[in-house]
């Protein structure tokens, strides 16, 4: 349980800056996500803040500590931070119950405590029945239960997980889901979660880092991401939906502002004056007969329960829900509903 | 711990490089101060003419054959669907572990007009009429035997890059086997077949074992067995000059070595696909053929040859033929148990490779770690340096070795003449046998292991001893074998490095070959023999626990 801060934190490799003047801080406890494309920098945070890698400059506390940076460099073996690896990194030596044991080992535990406490993180991870075997015996699952459990034994400040789900099949990653929620729970360690895929990182964190090129795009609770993105990437990169230019059309009020958004004039809520481009959810489209916008179809899937139809209307592409199929090539009318504007004038939605 | 660990390169680049690093500066006049009077006393003797024209043209021509040999097993085996491959390939690299003057004494067992074994079946040559095999042509027959094996690794590793589909798609266009190995096998592998070839050129220049045996009794001398010559008959007076000799031959092999990474290097084709899945192109009714035709082959280099020492390692004397009557155990009982010189070479080449292999061991662990985890410019260098001392012919280094030991520095000792002089020579002749297997383990070691290790609280020194020396011990014992098996039969360094006392296994087969003893030397040549087998077949039996890339006969 600490709290992580990382203050003007960046990283270069040969002179190409994969992280740039990095600020964040996450609270003792909370459960944060780094989401992003691959090469936007944030398993270089990550490594960072285990101690796997050094800062070009800036810093990173722990706890009030600094660990990195500013003439300190605590290594990763003295940071009390447990890492699950994307390859889960099993020692292929050592049996599951040796695994597990190996951090209270190198602690100089006496032998009685560590067999209490690691059977106690194999029964809370579910592993008891497997203790002795080797990592090879296991299933992709089951090794990503080793690489909790080999957290949990010691109790680490905080907690860094590297793609945990990426080696992982679907009906799988569900029941790991339930696993990081009970481990976090369990140990109220500050957790760093990195991963690419959106709905993980929606689903199970606190709070989302959205990261692209080396820079945190925006910080925000899962909800907020999806209502209101601060830019034309977050917008595409978090949710379904369409992004289209705006133009301001009248002074804003506290309902909102006045756009013209596909040729109708609209009330967006919105962060700030003269926005740019509008995020439209499929939520906020509306399908009918009469409505004066229109739009054909181009595109119709059905997701269980729901169709998913794509259509183009007034040269943009929108994403509407539907409880009815459309055909392709069919006119329909499309009401808008809440619609989000904001500013991004170098912005092309991802 | 992390600090101190680099220190380790600090002895290693004093021992690989440092007696090469002295030899360098001697031909120039080191002491004497600059001079290149040596250089052109030695350079201006037509003797040495002579003898780099004859090492040019052994290993040129033995290359060939090499080259032949190697690349006809290298495509048949990776491309055809000949049986028990396995077997062929191991086979075949025999003849590469077994040392070349024990190939070069089997093989004269095998001709001319003393043989036992051509006396059996009648088809002996009359008395007095010449050994065949002390001439030019039969050392090139025994070089080009020797390096096959090195051109077919090579190129058979060449060979398992290009992806399978690119055949496939060359027949699918409606080329038939003919054409593709013209056409698409030869152009992709071209590149690892100079490679190899440049690999067996090196090895063969250096090669001591077959000139001294079959070349020095028909008064044919190569560069190695030039510098043996003047050093064993004038003695270290004439240091300086064999030191320019050395140097000559060693920029000769140098220059073959960097051919040998430029050609790899330049295999810039960019083959994509998936490489390494086994092509088996049918030979149809011919099959039964062609592996008669490699059985055949591998009978004649490795079954004859041996049966043929065998034999002359059961007759009471040398002359005398092998009959029921006549055979006798005696030869046998003499090396192994009566004669204390060969006792005392066994005694000594057990102590020497078992040694240098330990000593190896436990250097290479943590040097292998700091070049791959702590990598920075002096570890590159280091790193491509190493190969130096063995790419270097065996004589080049065990001049260079008299020369820095002769009169050890700071005191008026020297080490020339004990043991340890060849023990020192081992570690730097054998460093990269060591190294190479561990690096290829550590280089397989996922660096997560090594980070869960540290994120759990584990300090350097522990991740070595937990994570790090389990998991490379596999390919470190591999490499440690492999260094026991190369210098317990080695020749060609301690051939200038011994003296009384100090006899290597393979100083004492060439002199008793030397001194008439055939048979005896028969006998405690192929005892050797069958030690090697056996501990090539441990290996082999152990091959799945070993990481990709340890053991040199598997690639």
């Amino acid at each position: 349980m600490a709290e992580l801060i990382f203050s003007d934190l960046s990283r270069e490799f040969d002179g190409i800056p994969a992280l740039k003047q990095i600020n964040a801080q996450i609270s003792s406890g909370e459960f944060v996500a780094l989401l992003g494309p691959s090469g936007c920098g944030k398993t270089t945070l990550l490594r960072l803040t285990a101690g796997f890698d050094q800062p070009s400059s800036g810093t990173v506390q722990l706890g009030g500590r600094i660990v990195a940076g500013d003439g300190h460099f605590v290594p990763a073996e003295a940071r009390g931070i447990g890492v699950v690896f994307q390859s889960y990194a099993l020692w292929p030596h050592k049996t599951v119950f040796a695994n597990v044991a190996y951090p209270l080992e190198v602690r100089h535990l006496a032998r009685a405590t560590v067999a209490a406490r690691v059977t106690e993180a194999l029964e809370l991870t579910g592993l008891s029945t497997l203790r002795d075997r080797m990592p090879a015996q296991l299933s992709g699952g089951q090794r990503q239960r080793v690489a909790l459990a080999r957290c949990l034994v010691f109790d680490p400040a905080a907690v860094l997980l590297d793609e945990p789900l990426a080696n992982l099949d679907l009906a799988l990653r569900a029941s790991m889901h339930e696993a990081f929620v009970m481990f976090h729970q369990r140990t109220a360690a500050t957790m760093l979660y990195v991963t690419h895929d959106q709905s993980e990182a929606l689903a199970l964190a606190d709070r989302v880092a959205v990261m692209k090129a080396g820079v945190i795009h925006q910080f925000a609770t899962p909800e907020m991401l999806y209502r209101e993105p601060v830019n034309c990437f977050v917008a595409g990169f978090v949710g379904d939906g369409a992004v289209v230019p705006v133009q301001q059309t009248g002074p804003r009020s506290d309902a909102g502002i006045s756009v013209r958004v596909l040729g109708q004039d609209l009330i967006c809520t919105r962060a700030t004056d003269a926005p740019t481009h509008a995020s439209i959810r499929p939520e906020a489209i509306t399908l009918s007969g009469e409505a004066p916008l229109r739009g054909r179809v181009t595109a119709c899937t059905y997701l269980g329960g729901r169709f998913r139809i794509i259509l183009d209307a007034a040269g943009e592409t929108l994403v509407a829900f539907s409880t009815q199929r459309a055909v392709f090539g069919e006119n329909v009318g499309i009401t808008l509903g809440r619609v989000w504007a904001f500013r991004d004038q170098d912005g092309q939605p991802s | 711990m992390d600090r101190l660990l680099p220190l380790i390169l600090l002895p290693v680049t004093l021992i690989a490089l440092g007696p090469v690093a002295r030899l360098l500066v001697e031909g120039v006049g080191f002491g004497d101060g600059f001079t290149t009077n040596h250089v052109s006393t030695v350079l201006a003797r037509p003797s040495t003419g002579t003898a780099l024209r004859n090492s040019l043209v052994t290993a040129g021509v033995g290359t060939v054959l090499s080259i032949l040999i190697g690349g006809a097993f290298a495509y048949l085996v990776a491309f055809t669907n000949v049986r028990a491959k396995g077997a062929l390939v191991f086979c075949l690299m025999v003849p590469m572990m077994i040392p070349p003057q024990i190939t070069a004494l089997a093989w004269m067992q095998m001709a001319g007009p003393s043989s036992t074994l051509l006396k059996i079946v009648g088809l002996a040559p009359p008395l007095g009429s010449p050994q065949p095999l002390h001439s030019a042509g039969g050392i090139i027959l025994l070089l080009g035997i020797q390096h096959a094996s090195l051109v077919f690794l090579t190129l058979r590793a060449g060979l398992r890059m290009i992806p399978a589909e690119l055949i496939e798609a060359a027949r699918m266009s409606g080329a038939g086997p003919a054409r593709v190995w013209m056409q698409t096998v030869l152009p992709l592998s071209l590149p690892a077949l100079v490679a190899g070839g440049a690999l067996a050129f090196v090895t063969a220049l250096g090669n001591f074992g077959i000139p001294a045996m079959l070349g020095i009794p028909a008064g044919y001398l190569t560069m190695p067995t030039l510098i043996y010559q003047r050093l064993v008959s004038m003695g270290p007076s004439v240091l300086p000059e064999v030191a320019v000799l050395a140097m000559v031959i060693g920029g000769v092999a140098i220059a073959g070595v960097l051919l040998a990474r430029l050609a790899l290097r330049q295999r810039g084709f960019g083959l994509v696909g998936l490489s390494g899945s086994t092509l088996a192109l049918g030979l149809g009714r011919a099959r039964a053929g062609v592996e008669a035709g490699l059985w055949a082959f591998i009978f004649v280099i490795l079954a004859l040859p041996l049966l043929a020492l065998l034999a002359t390692s059961l007759i009471p004397a040398y002359g005398v033929p092998l009959t029921f009557g006549t055979a006798t155990l005696e030869a046998w009982h003499e090396v192994l148990v009566s004669q204390p010189v060969t006792r005392r070479a066994y005694g000594n080449s057990l102590m020497l490779a078992g040694g240098a292999a330990g000593i190896l061991l436990l250097i290479c662990l943590p040097l292998a770690w700091v070049l791959k985890r702590r990598p920075s410019r002096i570890t590159h260098l280091l790193d491509t340096l190493v190969d130096l001392p063995y790419a270097l012919p065996g004589v080049v280094l065990a001049i260079a070795c008299i020369l820095t030991f002769l009169n050890l520095p700071f005191t008026d000792r020297t080490l020339y003449g004990t043991v340890w002089i060849i023990l020192l020579a081992y570690l730097a002749r054998f460093l990269v046998v060591m190294l190479r297997p561990v690096q290829a383990g550590i280089a397989q070691l996922d660096p997560a292991m090594e980070e869960a290790a540290a994120s759990v609280g584990a300090p350097l020194g522990r991740r070595l001893r937990d994570i790090v020396l389990p998991l490379a011990a596999p390919s470190a014992a591999a490499g440690a074998i492999l260094v026991f098996l190369t210098a317990v039969n080695e020749l060609t360094v301690s051939a200038l490095l011994w003296s009384s006392g100090t006899q290597t296994l393979g100083v004492v087969i060439y002199n008793l070959e030397d001194s008439g003893e055939t048979v005896m030397a028969s006998a405690l040549a192929l005892s050797i023999v069958m030690a090697v087998v056996a501990l090539m077949v441990l290996v082999q039996i152990g091959a799945r626990r070993f990481p990709k890339g340890v053991i040199p006969w598997q690639s």
